[in-house]
Order: C-alpha cells, then structure tokens, then sequence
C-alpha cells in the first residue's frame, strides 16, 4: 500500500539531448534522493556545476526514513535548509525502552547543551527531500532533470560515458565524475557489474506510519515483547502532522502479502493502541541487510549513501551517513576538480568513509542480534539482560534497541597528530562540537553556523590576531565571535593563543597551543591529501 | 599472556561448589540454565575485563 505522491515536478528537455557530440559536465550525481540533493548543493554552493538526474518525477511516497541526527541537521544548515527542517520536526532526545510493559530503561540523546541543532529530529523523508529540492532550485549551478534514467555506464580514463533514457527517448552525457547516489538498487553499481555482499536479516518488520491525534510523549518508545505484540519488538515514534511511525517485528517467517492487508494491519495496530482513532498512511513490510561494497571510488565513479553501504533502521544510520558521505565527498572533489589537491584525496573519502560505513554496519548489526535473536539459545540470553536490567545498571546499557546515529571520529591521514594534550569534548578527526556565539554585530548565535564550508582557524585571542596561511581563513574568538557562554573554551580546551584548524567539512584536523604559520600551512596541506 | 586466573581462589572450594549446587537444588533443567545466564552476565560484569571473559569462553568451550 502506497498514498499518492505528494509532490510532482516536470521532465523538461535539455538541450544535451540535441547536442551533436555528447556534452561534457564535470559532475553528474544519479539520484535525488537526500544524499544526492545534499551532494549536488554542497557542490555547487564550492562552485562545481552539478547535474543532478533522477529516474522519477516525484517524491514523496512513504515516510521512509524519518529520524535526523544532530550532524545531519548542521550539515543542512550549512547547505542552508537547517534552520527550516529544525522548525518543522519534532524534536526529541529522550527515549524509553520496555521489557514487556515496563520501563526498563532510558537515555537521553543530548550530552551537551548550547548546540543549534537538537540531537535528533523527526520529519517525513519527503519533507526533507522537498526542501533540498526547492534549495537547489534556487541555485544555478545545479541541473535537475528528471525522468531521466540511467541505463548504460562506460568507464574511461578521464571521464565517465553516460547512456540516459528520457520520455523523449535516450541522449549521452559524459561525465568527468558521476556520483552514484542511487540508493540501496543502484543501477550504476549494477551497471558496473559490482558485488555487494554482507548480512541479510531473516526477521520480517512491519512499518507503518498512521495518522492519529494522540498525547504520548515526544520520545522514542521501544517494547521488547510487549503484551499487545507478544514475543517481538515494537517502537513508536511521532513526526509532524500527527503522523505516528510504528514498526512491529514479525519474525522470519511472516507472510509479506497477508501481512500488508490494511484490516490486518487495523488488527495489529488496535491490540497496541486501544479504542483510539487512527488511519493508515503507508504500510511497508521489510527485511534488511548490513552490507557495503569492497571500494567506493571505482576509476571516476563515486558511490554514496545507501549505493555504496546499508544497514538496519535501528539507529537512524542510514540516511544520516549518507550525507555525510556526500559532505565528505563534496569539498574533496571540489577541490580536485579545481587543481587544489590531487586525485587521491578521493582516497581519504573511501579511508574515511568506510571507517564511517563499518562502525555502523558493527553497530547495526549488534543491535540486530539483540532486537531479533537467530537461535532460542540466543534469545535466552538477550531475555537474561532484559530479566536483569530493573534490578542492575550494567544490564540496563547492554539493551540495544538501535544505538543512535553520531558522526564518526576519523581515524585519518588527514589529521595532523596532536602536538600538545587537549582537553574538551572537540576530539581530532571529528566534527568541531558547537557552542554558542555572538556575533560581532551582537546578535546572538552559534559557532558552525559561523564557520561555514572553507578551511577555518579558529584562534583563542592573544593579542592581535595573525596573519593565516593562503586558503585559510581566520575567526578570532574574542574578536570576530564572543564565546558568550564559555562554552568554546571549554569544549576545545581554548588557552589563550591556541589555534585550530578546521577542514572546509567543519571536522577539526589539527590544533596547537601557539599560532605557527608554517604549521598551519603544512596542516592544510596535509588535510588536502598533499603530504602525510 | 593469560590474565584469567585458573588457580583455584577459594579458601574453601566445597563451600563454592555447593552454594552453587544450592542455587539450582530443585530447578529444572530450563531453570537451571536460564539461571546460568543470568550469573553469567553478572560475573562477566562483575570481571569486567573483555579479555579474560574471552579466555573463560574459550576454557568453557574446550571443556566437554
């Protein structure tokens, strides 16, 4: 079952589909999707013009993913839609775990306060998706064409040979980089004949987001065999316009097309949700698989997002890591597209990225193992925790009920080792924590909103501040932004006179106690895959 | 180099063994065993340490 789409945009010919001898674009992403729009603005806002192609016409079928992270949430407030999807989701941070019909346990998502962003938001796929659309609308450097297939792929030395299928019929284009951010059935990675091996789920969940005027709390529920849905697992979770995601276990052996028939579904739902009124948005049923390919960067084809890696839903790790894929991607293959760094800079886009992709493959899977035991010997011991959790704090942290998506550390060449002890919640490799700010005219705010996508030093006044190295910009704290709160001295262990450097993706890539030019510049250079 | 003590540590072994044949005097087999893993988890907690759980399991599972 499927509602209609909720928004339609028009195919429109282009005029490579008349050029006599195929058009050369620098980038052509495949897929728009929320990875592939993030890509495609984050490109184009670095100045690479983008062509962005998409089979549909249409988004909007489902609420497929719904959960957005922190990291996700700042990476779109740079792109320049944040603020608004802040505004729209429900935003949330707490959620509970039952072990039958008792809480057993819950956590709190957000350990630092004073970030823009909340730790997680809640908002319909399509809403997502719509504003990155209407985002890149407004920017020319972006191409979106729609009901434009990708049916053939040749690779060469400097480029990439595009076959696209269209309602007009099919026209080539060649790319000299294609992102393939044609999801989890890529066609491209089909194309290119690649494996995509890993781990496939047995257990059957149903998914279902229902429409419902209900005052449960805004957190994440989670039964472990709960009275109304005995023997499996359960979640509920509230998004904009009184839409509820339930998802229920059904086990292996669940059949798929009973299972969606909505007065089953009705069923199902009234045992969990009483006398209360409610009405079917979309009901899908899934199994799902923790895989990844071997490499992501294939010659001048890029794969991101659910092309290149999946996991389960518990834990929101799929989209979110998605872009922060195409983030990650976006500044490297900028600058290599405009001579400031070398081909293998894409390199630490793979390095980095698979480290990402492998840390929430482990994670999902461990939480797989716990939500649906593969033996009776298995789940005796998952019933063991739960059994303990009221009565034992160390059972209560081994429930895994999805360990929510945070960006990752990056273990990378990139960075340049600490030369000095730093204290602080900032860590090497991973994103700068944010904090509140005011700005020079006054107005209170916040500090990644302030350092936007180049490559930024951070300097702790002390005195008047130095002159950064070429491609660098300078924020002093205490001059251009006021740490109003104290909370940048303290979360990056800020003495006075020490520097950082942030990559144009806002991850801190090196730091010292004193300015040292030099030291700047070979940072920067290393942070551009130029030395190691 | 091995950090799971094989030593016997009790002052008094008889006094360890049968307070845990106690613990299962008149439960079932599916008991008994669910009771296991419960004590399990909470020695294995109790360690603490992941390398000398993975050398208890590998001692357990040699054992027949």
């Amino acid at each position: 079952m499927a509602t209609t789409s909720r928004y339609h945009f028009a195919y429109r010919r282009c005029p490579d589909q008349d050029a006599a001898k195929p058009a050369r674009r620098p980038v052509v992403v495949v897929g728009a999707g929320p990875v592939g729009l993030a890509a495609a603005i984050d490109l184009a806002l670095r100045g690479v013009p983008v062509v962005l192609i998409d089979d549909a016409d249409r988004i909007g079928e489902g609420s497929r993913g719904i959960c957005w992270s922190k990291r996700t949430l700042e990476i779109c407030d740079r792109l320049g839609v944040g603020e608004k999807l802040a505004a729209h989701g429900v935003t949330w941070k707490l959620g509970k775990v039952f072990s039958g019909d008792e809480l057993v346990f819950s956590f709190d998502l957000l350990p630092e306060d004073g970030h823009k962003m909340p730790a997680f938001i809640n908002l319909q796929q399509f809403y997502l998706e719509k504003a990155l659309c209407d985002r890149a609308g407004e920017i020319d450097d972006i191409d979106v064409r729609w009901k434009n297939k990708l049916t053939g792929l040749e690779p060469h030395n400097d480029h990439v040979r595009l076959t696209i299928d269209t309602p007009d019929g099919p026209y080539v284009l060649e790319a000299s980089w294609l992102i393939a951010a044609d999801g989890a059935r890529s066609t491209a990675r089909d194309l290119l004949g690649l494996a995509f091996a890993g781990v496939t789920f047995e257990d059957k969940f149903l998914i279902a987001d229902i429409k419902m005027a209900a005052d449960f709390p805004t957190e994440r529920r989670f039964w472990f065999d709960p009275s109304f849905h005995s023997g499996q697992s359960a979640l509920m979770h509230r998004q904009p316009d009184n839409v509820w995601r339930i998802d229920l276990q059904l086990g292996p052996d669940a059949d798929v097309v009973e299972e969606q028939k909505p007065e089953r579904v009705t069923e199902r739902l009234k045992r969990m949700l009483g006398a209360r009124d409610f009405s079917l948005e979309w009901v899908s049923i899934y199994r799902f698989n923790c895989r990844r390919l071997n490499r992501f960067v294939h010659g001048r084809v890029i794969f991101v997002g659910d092309a290149a890696h999946q996991v389960s839903p518990f834990g929101a790790r799929g989209a979110n890591s998605g872009i922060q894929d195409a983030e990650n991607l976006a500044w490297k293959l900028a600058a290599v597209l405009k001579g400031e760094a070398g081909a293998a800079l894409l390199d630490s886009y793979e390095r980095e990225r698979m480290q990402a992709a492998d840390e929430n493959i482990a994670h999902s899977t461990r939480s797989t193992d716990f939500i649906a035991p593969h033996s009776e010997a298995e789940r005796n011991l998952r019933n063991a925790v739960l059994a303990l959790a009221p009565r034992a704090e160390f059972a209560r942290r081994m429930i895994n009920s999805g360990r929510l998506s945070v960006a990752t550390v990056y273990d990378t060449p990139l960075s340049t080792p600490d030369e000095a002890t730093f204290a602080g919640s900032a860590r090497l490799g991973a994103p700068l924590p944010d904090a509140p700010a005011r700005h020079r005219d006054g107005r209170e705010g916040h500090l990644l909103e302030s350092i936007g996508g180049a490559f930024t030093l951070l300097y702790a006044k002390d005195g008047a501040p130095p002159q950064p190295p070429a491609g660098v910009r300078l924020i002093a704290i205490g001059e251009d932004l006021i740490d109003s709160a104290g909370a940048i001295a303290k979360r990056l262990d800020a003495t006075p006179g020490a520097a950082y450097l942030l990559r144009p993706d806002q991850h801190l890539c090196a730091r010292w106690r004193k300015f040292d030019a030099g030291k700047v510049a070979a940072a920067r250079d290393r942070a551009l895959g130029k030395s190691s | 180099m091995s950090k799971l003590v094989t030593a016997s540590q009790f002052a008094d072994p008889d006094a360890a063994y049968v307070t845990l044949v106690e613990a299962r005097r008149g439960l079932s087999a599916q008991e008994a065993a669910a009771l296991d893993t419960r004590l399990a988890l909470i020695l294995a907690n109790h360690v603490g340490d992941l390398g000398v759980l993975k050398e208890a399991i590998e001692l357990a599972k040699g054992a027949r």
